[in-house]
């Protein structure tokens, strides 16, 4: 039995008045893939941000049901949302470095989270920079501005910056919707690659990445969670015709 | 039609280039004038026209500069070897003594004999030195004359007495001026940077937006006074506590001129800070604090950081304001013009003397040409202060 480290039960939310997700029971379970697909407004970057309770800083978000991380239920009263952060990596739609050097954007998790030896922050970012694949072209330029990156290399600077502080779980908010196709590729190899250690939740509009990705694929429309699988069986052999039409095009 | 829709055209663009011709024009004039009245200063003497300064003949002595001029005429130099002359006490000479030093029939009905009289007197007082009418120098006068220099723009800027209306010599030394005016800024915006600040994250960064939308107008409101009331407002409330809480003299001080000018910098300070601050995209608050920083980490590693240029443009155009600011200071500053050592004392700004003094100052004199020479002072600090904002603002778009 796997053992699950992400699971929702009966989850409801709204924005003050919109019923942005209804009744979603999922579960992600240790050192998987899972994709989120669905057409625009379907509520899955929405569901990805109950995780780390980003949905916190949004006035009017209302939530019921339970969610857990690690069989624990993170809206219980008495959680540090800070702290619970630290576990749950993020990545970003659009490349978000902070105005500050290379070196400092990967240093900055650990900054916050009270880390002052020097020598301890310098290995941490080579190592995470070398994670994200990163590391060979900017070993030389770490003092520069995160700016003069390309946006594919911003990209990837972001994801060693959420490499950094080791959490267990990175959420992916369509992290290549910004990017190239090469650019692309490279995050698609990282995401495969760092399966081993994380369990990772991608948000994405590309059928094709989903495929390539994941190895769970859930599928929400209009708020709902309408179906989800293995990869596999979505992509072959989808129970709901909503989810056929999806993904053979027919909308979206 | 089409000719006469380009007719129209024509005219309201002649409109437009006329009214921003005549505006750049009205600016232009006004610098002009200002420079013109204000640099007329360095080609004056500070001894009113047509009076003679003239010592003895025998007198060693060939020149006196302006300062030691002053000193003697306030009995500070008694003797002339103070200025390297012969050891001969001073005797001060204007034509208030005569009446005291001469009998009328001496003079005559008219005064026709003063000329006279003042020419024996200087030349048997070999220590003399004397202060009269031109009209008043006899034909045959065999005093010397001794030459006032010029005012020069070192002895303005560094002079440390501003005594314009003194005579024989008036003193122009804008040092005091100059100091005042910054030192009231800088105590304006050492207090307002501070508390602005601290409100202009309070209403970005941790306000409801309900509360926001009440006390942002209020804020701005603030900008609406007259300076005047603030002025009336920090004479009958703040000048009696300071002098009550500090147990001075005067309440009339420094610290009142600064805190004053700070509560009237305030609205820039917040409005413009708050701005910047509220510039900071919600992606990089995002990505702060899933790194598990705080939201106080975030705001003083991400946030102020990010909006610092916005927050340094806000300063300067606060102390800008400070220093321009003249009736709320004139009223509670005390306008001493000495150089201050402490905030507890008065002090004198360069807005609140031009204010105080150019209805007294007699047009196109050398009072009237110093207030405006005070005038370009001001002019070139607020205008570099405008500068250094719009160098911040380069910067963040560099």
């Amino acid at each position: 039995m796997p053992e699950h480290k992400v699971e929702t039960k009966n989850l409801n939310l709204f924005y003050s008045d919109f019923h942005a997700l209804k009744e979603i029971n999922f579960k992600a379970d240790k050192n998987t893939v899972t994709a989120f697909i669905g057409p625009s407004g379907c509520g899955k970057s929405t569901l990805l941000r109950v995780f780390n309770r980003m949905n916190d800083l949004i006035v009017g978000v209302k939530m019921e049901g339970k969610v857990y991380v690690d069989d624990k239920n993170i809206y219980k009263k008495n959680v540090v949302v800070d702290e619970l952060r630290k576990k749950i990596g993020m990545v970003f739609q659009k490349p978000n470095p902070f105005p500050k050097s290379i070196f400092e954007n990967v240093a900055y998790g650990l900054r916050v989270n009270g880390e002052n030896n020097k020598e301890f922050i310098a290995d941490k970012v080579e190592t995470s920079l070398k994670k994200a694949a990163l590391w060979d072209e900017v070993k030389d330029k770490l003092k520069k501005s995160a700016f003069e990156l390309s946006g594919g290399q911003q990209q990837r600077l972001c994801i060693a910056r959420t490499l950094a502080i080791e959490p267990s779980i990175v959420l992916m908010d369509e992290p290549a919707s910004a990017l190239d196709p090469m650019s692309t590729a490279k995050i698609e190899e990282l995401i495969y690659e760092l399966k081993e250690n994380y369990t990772i939740i991608i948000v994405t509009h590309n059928m094709q990445q989903a495929a390539r990705v994941s190895d769970f694929t859930a599928f929400f429309y209009l708020g709902e969670l309408v179906e989800w699988d293995t990869t596999k069986t979505i992509f072959t052999n989808p129970k709901e015709s909503k989810t056929q039409n999806y993904i053979t095009g027919r909308f979206g | 039609m089409k000719k006469f829709r380009k007719q129209i055209e024509k005219f309201v663009e002649g409109i437009l280039f006329t009214s921003s011709t005549v505006t750049s024009l009205t600016v232009i004039f006004i610098i002009i004038f200002l420079f013109k009245e204000g640099v007329g200063l360095f080609n004056s003497k500070p001894v009113e026209k047509s009076y003679t300064i003239a010592i003895n003949p025998n007198n060693p002595i060939n020149t006196i500069s302006s300062e030691h001029l002053k000193e003697i005429f306030n009995q500070q130099i008694t003797n002339w070897k103070d200025l390297g002359g012969n050891n001969d006490s001073i005797m001060l000479f204007t034509l208030e003594d005569a009446a005291s030093l001469f009998t009328e029939e001496e003079l005559g009905p008219d005064f026709e004999y003063l000329p006279q009289k003042i020419n024996e007197y200087i030349l048997s007082t070999p220590g003399v030195i004397a202060y009269f009418s031109d009209s008043y120098i006899p034909v045959d006068f065999g005093g010397k004359k001794i030459p006032v220099s010029k005012i020069s723009v070192g002895e303005f800027l560094s002079g440390k007495e501003w005594y314009p209306t003194s005579s024989p010599v008036a003193e122009f030394g804008v040092l005091p001026l100059i100091l005042g005016t910054l030192w009231v800024s800088i105590g304006a915006i050492l207090l307002a940077l501070p508390i602005g600040l601290i409100t202009a994250i309070y209403l970005s960064e941790v306000s409801g937006q309900r509360f926001r939308n009440i006390l942002k107008p209020v804020i701005e409101l603030l900008a609406g006074i007259p300076s005047v009331v603030y002025g009336f407002f920090g004479l009958v409330v703040l000048v009696p506590f300071i002098q009550k809480t500090f147990n001075l003299a005067v309440g009339e001080t420094a610290l009142a001129g600064s805190i004053i000018l700070g509560i009237m910098a305030l609205p820039t300070i917040i409005t413009i800070s708050e701005d910047a601050l509220r510039t900071t995209p919600q992606s990089l608050k995002e990505a702060s604090l899933a790194l598990g920083a705080t939201r106080l980490q975030t705001l003083v590693r991400v946030i102020v950081p990010y909006s610092r240029s916005g927050i340094i443009a806000a300063c300067i155009l606060g102390i800008g304001r400070a220093v321009g600011e003249t009736m709320a200071v004139l009223m509670v500053t005390g306008n001493a013009s000495v150089i201050p050592h402490s905030f507890l004392q008065p002090v004198r700004t360069i807005p609140a003397t031009i204010a105080a003094e150019l209805g007294e100052a007699p047009f196109g004199g050398v009072h009237f040409k110093a207030l405006f020479a005070l005038g370009i002072i001001l002019f070139i600090m607020t205008m570099g202060f405008n500068f250094m904002v719009e160098l911040t603002k380069a910067k963040k778009y560099k």
